[in-house]
Parts: structure tokens; C-alpha cells; sequence
């Protein structure tokens, strides 16, 4: 309930902060005892894709989907300073209007290369890319059938629109098909899948599911942020490992991971996909992305088209740190490395805020996840790993978890 | 029994295995205030009240339905539609 009280001017107002104060409660009482904020760190400095400063100590980067370690290259680096000399810190404008350069076309152009598809439309982050392509494309008599574990933006997206929406259990193909099956035969209908789920890093069995929408006459779009770099022969994403390249109508993609910057993209061959510039409100009523933004954007997707090494060795270092961890005693959320993210399990807030804070003390930053963010409850420690982990830092490490799950009682 | 009763009384039993607190149902009961739900708890209901009568509530209409006697009025209506 809301707290009323009396102002000087005789009436009264409701503090509409009032809804928040079990979570500022809960919030105090964590940082009573004495733990950081795991949600309020600062990087002092950062000295490379993998390396930085963190309260004057030199951290590990274990929790920054910087999965490419594309942030420092050179090439990059110089493409961006180079925009910023020619074109200016920023466009100041929309797509639609002021806000469309050279820069964003070669852009789109450097998607369309990789992706190999007949259109590309670059927004100003992946979070507008799934807001514009959920409240645009399915209309109030459509349907939009989603997984449960779908990501916050494809939720929002859903809540921006106004179709119907319908959920299922993540992951399963037998429910997707029940649910799909259920529907009345009019109206539009779209799926949406991911290709890698980044809270625990688990895949989807895209083949089974791409097939099962098909059989039900669905458009399919999946969201490869965490997959884009090294999946499939051509990096696109786990939708390519899958071969089922023809049967998906959009891709969604964030430059903000493997490729290194920011902003987000769909890419699609449909005859009639540019409209979409048009009517997608978070792509007309914002500023598009600054010139050394795509500049930088276009010249990492370039390069990671030829990234073959930096992926084997990603895998690499996932493997390594999923045995690793598995070996000392960790419970992870996926029986076989799935992904560049190694999710470790934990019991509670506590114990999962302890161990955090431990593994920073050794000088290891990993991502802290907890309810709402991750699927039934659960409190998770994040590991993204990078293609610019040295097979040394990944055993220190290991070393490193192994002394702060000690000293936290987490293994034994 | 009518439609109705009869509806109301699958329904109920199929909240039992949820009613963790066993909290006294009645048609004003509410699953978030009262039987204190999660989304996760409200997924698998939803989906055992679908697979019950064959039909998908979809999270649109999920979202107006906040008691016992608000969901027997909607499956009723999505079984006629159907």
C-alpha cells in the first residue's frame, strides 16, 4: 500500500516510491552484512578484453559477453576514431530523418554480408531491435507464441503491442506444438526463439522447433545475441549450426556482445522487410546510433567473418572451464558446455552474494544473477568467456574459484 | 450439476496440488493475494487448466484474471467459443 501523507498545503499525496520499499528493505539487509553491491561496480580502468581495474585491483573479466574480444582490436579502434574526425561525435537525429549516414548504410551492408541476407536494419540497441519487432509485426488479432525463458526485451516488446501471447515451457518442442495446435485457424502468427538463453546458457533445439512452427504455418524469428560470432560455419548464430537458415523469417542480433559496441539488428529476406523502417516506433522516435559507433560495428562484423582461430579457441576455453568447475565440485546449470556462458548454481542469495564477493577479492569478475532475471527462482553466478582468455588466465581462474568456494563453503 | 458447478469443481481440483498453504477456496479467491503464486507456479496452472478443457488462455487474458470465479467465467466462455 501506498504511504499517504499530509503536505504543508493541507491536502495529501501518496509517495508513489511506497511500492518499492519491500525491495529497498530487502536491499539494506544484504548490504548490512557487510557483502559489495553486486549490482553497483565500477571498472576504473580497463586494459583489455579481459583484464581491468577494479577498486585499484587487477580483475579478470569473466562476465562481459565481450565473447570476441573484438573491444581493443586495432582495426576497430581506428575505424571508429577515423568516423569520429570525419563525421562528428553524433547524428543528433532519427533514421528517418537527420540520422542516417554513410556509415549506418555500410552498416547494414557489413550485416547483409554476414548474414547473407537481402536486408539489414540497424538500431540503437538490441533492446529496441526486439521492442521494434514485437509491437510492429504482430497485430491485435495475431499471435505471438514465445518461450518462458525469452529475454526482458521480447517480453517488453509484447507489452509495447498488441497481440495475443501466448507462452511455453522453455525449450520444449512437444509444448510449443501442443500450444501452436490450440490456436484458432485466423490471425497471424510468429514465434519467438533464442538461440543461446544467457541465464544459463543453455541452446534451443532450433531444427525440432523451427519445424514444429512451419507445421503450424508460423513466421519464426530468433534472437542470436549470445549466439552471433561462433556458431555455425559462418559465426551467424545457432540457428545456422541448425541448418535451418531458410525456415527463419528474422534474426535479431545486438552489436553489444561479440561484436564489441552497441546497438541491435534484424535481418531478414522478406520481400517486404524495409517497410518495417516506417512503422517500427524504437526505430523512428530515437537517435540512431553515433558514426563511430557504426564505424566500429561494421568493421568488427567484417573481421569476424574471418575469426575462425579466435572461435576454436573460444570453445576451447569453455570446455576448460566447464570441466574445470565441474571437477571442483560445482553445480552447473547445463550438463555439457552448451555456449560461452558457464552458469554456476547456488543455494540462495547469501551464499550466492558471498561467493561473488570472494571470487572478486581473488581478482575474478562474474555476473550475479537472481529472481526476476532468471527462470524458476533460481540464483545463478554468470561466466561469459572470451576468445581473448589465455588458456593460462582460464586455470588461474579456475584456481581462483577453487579458493573462494573454499573459503565460502560452497565446495568442499 | 451445471456447466458452471461442474467447471468450478475441476477447477478447484486442479488448484489442490498448487494450494501449497491450503488456503480455503472460493470462487473470490485470488491467486496472487491469496494462494501467493509465482509467474512460474502460474505457468504450469495455466497450463493444466489448458490441457483439462482444451483450450489456450492466452497471458493477455491472463492478465485480467485475478480469482477462482473470474477463471471458471473464463473457461466457460473460451469453451463455447470453441
Amino acid at each position: 500500500m501506498n504511504k499517504v501523507e499530509t503536505e504543508a498545503w493541507g491536502g495529501t499525496r501518496v509517495d508513489l516510491f511506497s511500492k518499492f520499499d519491500a525491495l529497498i528493505a530487502e536491499r539494506q539487509a544484504l548490504l548490512d552484512t557487510g557483502v559489495r553491491d553486486p549490482f553497483a561496480i565500477v571498472m576504473d580502468k580497463v586494459l583489455s578484453p579481459t583484464l581491468a581495474i577494479i577498486q585499484g585491483k587487477e580483475t579478470i573479466l569473466l562476465g562481459t559477453y565481450n565473447y570476441m574480444g573484438m573491444t581493443f582490436d586495432p582495426d576497430v579502434i581506428e575505424a571508429g576514431k577515423r568516423a569520429l574526425d570525419e563525421y562528428g561525435s553524433g547524428t543528433t537525429g532519427s533514421r528517418v530523418l537527420n540520422g542516417t549516414y554513410q556509415g549506418h548504410k555500410e552498416c547494414e551492408q557489413a550485416l547483409k554480408d554476414y548474414y547473407g541476407t537481402r536486408h539489414a536494419m540497424v538500431f540503437s540497441t538490441g533492446y529496441q531491435a526486439n521492442l521494434g519487432l514485437m509491437s510492429t509485426i504482430a497485430g491485435k488479432d495475431d499471435y505471438i507464441i514465445l518461450d518462458a525463458d525469452s529475454h526482458a526485451s521480447i517480453y517488453d516488446g509484447c507489452a509495447l503491442g498488441n497481440a495475443q501471447i501466448v507462452r511455453f515451457r522453455h525449450n520444449s518442442v512437444e509444448d510449443l506444438d501442443k500450444r501452436l495446435g490450440r490456436l484458432p485457424p485466423e490471425g497471424g502468427r510468429l514465434v519467438v526463439l533464442e538461440g543461446v538463453y544467457s541465464m544459463l546458457g543453455d541452446i534451443a533445439p532450433l531444427k525440432e522447433m523451427v519445424a514444429v512452427a512451419r507445421k503450424h504455418g508460423a513466421m519464426v524469428a530468433v534472437d542470436e545475441a549470445h549466439g552471433m560470432g561462433f556458431f555455425g560455419a559462418n559465426g551467424r548464430g545457432v540457428f545456422e549450426e541448425a541448418g535451418v537458415e531458410d525456415d527463419v523469417d528474422f534474426v535479431i542480433g545486438t552489436f553489444s556482445k561479440s561484436v564489441g559496441t552497441v546497438g541491435g539488428f534484424i535481418v531478414s529476406n522478406h520481400p517486404k522487410f524495409e517497410v518495417l523502417r516506417l512503422v517500427c516506433r524504437p526505430y523512428v522516435f530515437t537517435a540512431s546510433l553515433p558514426p563511430s559507433v557504426v564505424a566500429t560495428a561494421a568493421t568488427s562484423i567484417r573481421k569476424l567473418m574471418q575469426a575462425g582461430a579466435k572461435r576454436a579457441h573460444l570453445w576451447e576455453n569453455s570446455r576448460r572451464l566447464h570441466q574445470g568447475l565441474r571437477d571442483l565440485g560445482f553445480r552447473l546449470a547445463t550438463e555439457k558446455p552448451e555456449s560461452a556462458i558457464i552458469a554456476i548454481l547456488l543455494p540462495d542469495q547469501q551464499t550466492t552474494v558471498a561467493m561473488w564477493q570472494a571470487l572478486l577479492e581473488q581478482g575474478v569478475y562474474v555476473n550475479m544473477a537472481r529472481p526476476p532475471a532468471t527462470p524458476a527462482g533460481m540464483f545463478l553466478l554468470r561466466c561469459s568467456l572470451c576468445a581473448e582468455h589465455s588458456s593460462e588466465q582460464v586455470e588461474q581462474i579456475l584456481e581462483k574459484f577453487a579458493a573462494a568456494g573454499r573459503a565460502t563453503g560452497c565446495i568442499g | 450439476m451445471t456447466d458452471r458447478e461442474e467447471t468450478l469443481a475441476k477447477v478447484t481440483g486442479l488448484i489442490a496440488p498448487f494450494n501449497k498453504k491450503g488456503i480455503k477456496l472460493t470462487e473470490a479467491t485470488s491467486f496472487a493475494g491469496d494462494l501467493e503464486w509465482d509467474s512460474l507456479t502460474v505457468m504450469d496452472f495455466v497450463a493444466a487448466i489448458e490441457d483439462e478443457f482444451d483450450i489456450l488462455i492466452t497471458m493477455n487474458m491472463q492478465a485480467e484474471i485475478e480469482t477462482v470465479g473470474q477463471l471458471v467465467d473464463a473457461v466457460e466462455d473460451l469453451r463455447n467459443e470453441g
